[in-house]
């Protein structure tokens, strides 16, 4: 009856535990900053008070995990219901891409202990940006959980439980789609209130909402077709190249419409002049700016587009994209003056990779233990 | 499910927002009628940093300590240890003063107290207060969940984090009259305006201190004029020769005005202080964010929508299953 199955094989492979070091020294880390404070890890100061566990971490990290956002939105709202074998592994990614960033912005957070305040409606500032952000991020987190919840009672043959949770799951699916498109637009509006310490670069003030959920929708789709090829060939599951084709459709039409409004909005404000510098702030929007042309030339180009890897490539150069943006608006376009500087230390860096590898690892375990990945009845087809 | 009706659930929501936008767009916040401020003049300062020092008394920070000597007015930054600080602007040789060109002045850093504060906008579990009556902004630790946004929004850089302590809080100058000092509730003067020698840095109302800048600026230069200590209207005053002001209260505009200004001898920038638009960077940031989420009727409109096609496509899902 399901149209899912774990995909088994060994857990504790050698790339896994060389994963699990790396989270392991991550957990280290993280010990010493709890008890020493922020500095004793980041290299966080008075002028930079955001470093890569909020860029990485939480802005570039949850648009990584918009995978699970675009195929609802594919799939349930716009009826493309052929996509649906990419969902449940799109929703897992996503499940920890988020949860993970929530942990990360408790990390990052100087007063974790009053977290709670968030959520007391006493002291909710409504014209807040970051209380959208929190409570909607928070939110989302938990509607990600229930919905991949049917892939847990699905494991444990719960199917009485299962089935009174898929009559209701359409809830869900639908508060699933609509919190993302609230909080990934909303990482933009963060930026309108630093005015002038943005770039003029990224500074694009009420157009950084519309940009954001552009650069989240065009992750999602990207990461739905690395993980997709990552799958097939990590993993030994048949590629599904053919799906992904269909994406790509998408992808060129939201690459398209993003730049000519970036570079509409740069040209309205007279700022695309600071491309050419020469400093770190122009090559920078010039790196960003490639990664965004030159896989729309592959993807138009009827020799290259045929091919899954250069699909790949495309998609791969996207994601690169879409982080690029998101770091230049935060953080290489972010100057508070005064001469200050920020670059993460290593510590800084460890933790973050560190949390990529527990996403990977949890990721790992799901697949080969619970029923996500597709099944293909006849792998000789 | 066609195109035609998924881009009619896209299109409510947009419209609903478009809609909502002429309503809640808002502009800058008026200055309060009793809201308090200093008044710092360039020109009159000796860079002493009594000031300095005295607010460290009053707010219990630290002194800076280099080369095991305790440096009572030795900080080059403010910090979560120091919430005032008098910097030196230097050029050429450093010889007149108030001059752009080989001279020097001193310029005082602390919290403006704006207008229409970024840091109270943005932050998420309102710590950072606006008082309804003096416009003081003060900080609550209690609230605060350490996020920095405020760090981030201010355009002084004026909120710091203790990074150094694994319970930190934000420091930040509040006048004087946070729980515990009350200095200008109870009607005294904050900690860098008592101890001021020459009158360079006065404390009163807003009103009362744009009318001063303005009787400053209008002094003609090198004649002998009063200038009062402590506060506007004081008894208590200061003979000096008025300096060449340059014709610019900051403040009485920038980023929605200030409420505590200053005036110099050369272009604020000279000194450190950033050229800011006449709009607040907070009412942009409201704007947007009131467009998109006024009364939520644009998140609930297109909610509306989702909800219908989600239960229509899923139920059309669960028929088809034994196809697909």
């Amino acid at each position: 009856m399901s149209h899912h199955q774990p995909i088994g094989g060994r857990l504790f492979t050698a790339p896994f535990l060389f994963l699990g070091i790396l989270a392991v020294i991550a957990l280290v880390l993280l010990v010493d900053r709890f008890a020493n404070g922020l500095a004793a890890v980041t290299n966080l100061n008075d002028g930079y008070p955001w470093g890569i566990w909020v860029v990485y971490d939480i802005v570039v990290g949850t648009g990584f995990a918009c995978g699970g956002y675009v195929l609802a939105l594919t799939v349930y709202i716009a009826n493309k219901g052929k996509y649906h074998p990419l969902v449940r592994p799109a929703l897992l990614a996503s499940l920890f891409g988020y949860s993970l960033g929530g942990l990360g912005a408790v990390i990052d957070m100087g007063r974790y202990w009053n977290f709670y305040q968030m959520f007391n409606p006493a002291q909710m500032n409504l014209n807040s940006v970051m209380l959208e952000v929190g409570l909607c991020v928070s939110a989302y987190s938990l509607v990600l959980f229930i919905e991949f919840l049917p892939v847990i009672l699905e494991k444990f043959r719960a199917d009485v439980w299962r089935a009174r949770l898929e009559k209701v799951l359409f809830i869900f699916i639908a508060i699933g789609v609509l919190l993302p498109t609230m909080h990934q637009s909303s990482l933009g509006s963060l930026l309108i209130a630093m005015g002038h310490k943005v770039d003029p670069l990224w500074q694009a003030q009420q157009l950084m909402p519309l940009l954001a959920i552009m650069t989240a929708m065009l992750m999602g789709f990207c990461i739905v077709i690395f993980e997709g090829s990552m799958a097939a060939v990590g993993l030994r599951q048949p590629s599904e190249t053919h799906l992904h084709r269909g994406l790509i459709k998408v992808i060129v039409g939201l690459v398209a419409a993003y730049l000519v409004i970036r570079f509409g909005d740069l040209i309205r404000r007279g700022a695309l002049g600071g491309a050419f510098e020469g400093d770190l702030q122009g090559n920078m929007f010039l790196l960003e700016t490639a990664l965004f042309v030159v896989p729309l030339l592959i993807l138009g180009s009827s020799r290259f587009n045929r091919q899954g890897r250069f699909l790949l490539i495309a998609a791969v150069s996207l994601l690169l994209a879409g982080a690029t943006y998101r770091f230049n608006a935060f953080l290489v376009g972010f100057d508070p003056g005064a001469g200050y500087v920020y670059f993460p230390s290593a510590a800084e860096l460890m933790v973050s990779i560190g949390i990529v590898a527990i996403e990977i690892m949890g990721y790992l375990f799901f697949v080969k233990l619970f029923p996500v990945m597709p099944k293909h009845q006849q792998a000789h087809a | 499910m066609n195109r035609r009706d998924f881009l009619k659930v896209a299109g409510s929501g947009a419209l609903i927002a478009t809609a909502s936008s002429t309503v809640e767009a808002r502009g800058n916040k008026e200055p309060l009628p009793n809201a308090v401020g200093m008044l710092y003049d360039s020109t009159l300062c000796i860079g002493c940093r009594a000031c300095v020092y005295k607010c460290k008394e009053v707010n219990d920070m630290p002194s800076v300590v280099r080369d095991n000597e305790v440096q009572w007015d030795q900080a080059e930054e403010l910090s979560g240890d120091t919430l005032n600080i008098i910097k030196a602007y230097k050029h050429g040789t450093g010889e007149t003063k108030n001059s752009a060109t080989d001279g020097f002045a001193f310029i005082k850093r602390n919290c403006m107290h704006c207008v229409d504060a970024g840091c109270v906008s943005v932050c998420p579990v309102s710590a950072m207060i606006k008082d309804p009556e003096t416009g003081i902004v003060s900080h609550n630790p209690d609230a605060c969940i350490g996020c920095r946004y405020c760090v981030a929004a201010c355009p002084y850089n004026v909120p710091k984090y203790e990074y150094d302590e694994a319970f930190g809080q934000i420091q930040k100058c509040q006048l004087c009259n946070q729980k515990g000092v009350e200095r200008i509730s109870k009607g005294q003067n904050p900690g860098c305006v008592e101890v001021c020698p020459t009158g360079a840095n006065i404390f009163g109302t807003r009103e009362e201190l744009l009318a001063e800048a303005k009787r400053r600026l209008a002094m003609t230069p090198g004649e002998e004029y009063s200038f009062p200590l402590e506060r506007v209207g004081s008894t208590y005053t200061h003979r000096a020769k008025a300096a060449a002001y340059h014709p610019h209260i900051f403040g009485e505009s920038e980023g929605g005005g200030t409420q505590v200004m200053v005036i110099a001898g050369m272009e604020h920038t000279k000194l450190g202080l950033p050229d800011l638009p006449e709009r607040s960077y907070a009412s942009m940031s409201e704007t947007v964010q009131h467009s998109i989420y006024g009364g939520m009727l644009a998140p609930a409109g297109l909610l509306a929508g989702l909800l219908y096609f989600a239960r229509r496509n899923t139920k059309h899902d669960d028929e088809g299953e034994g196809e697909a």
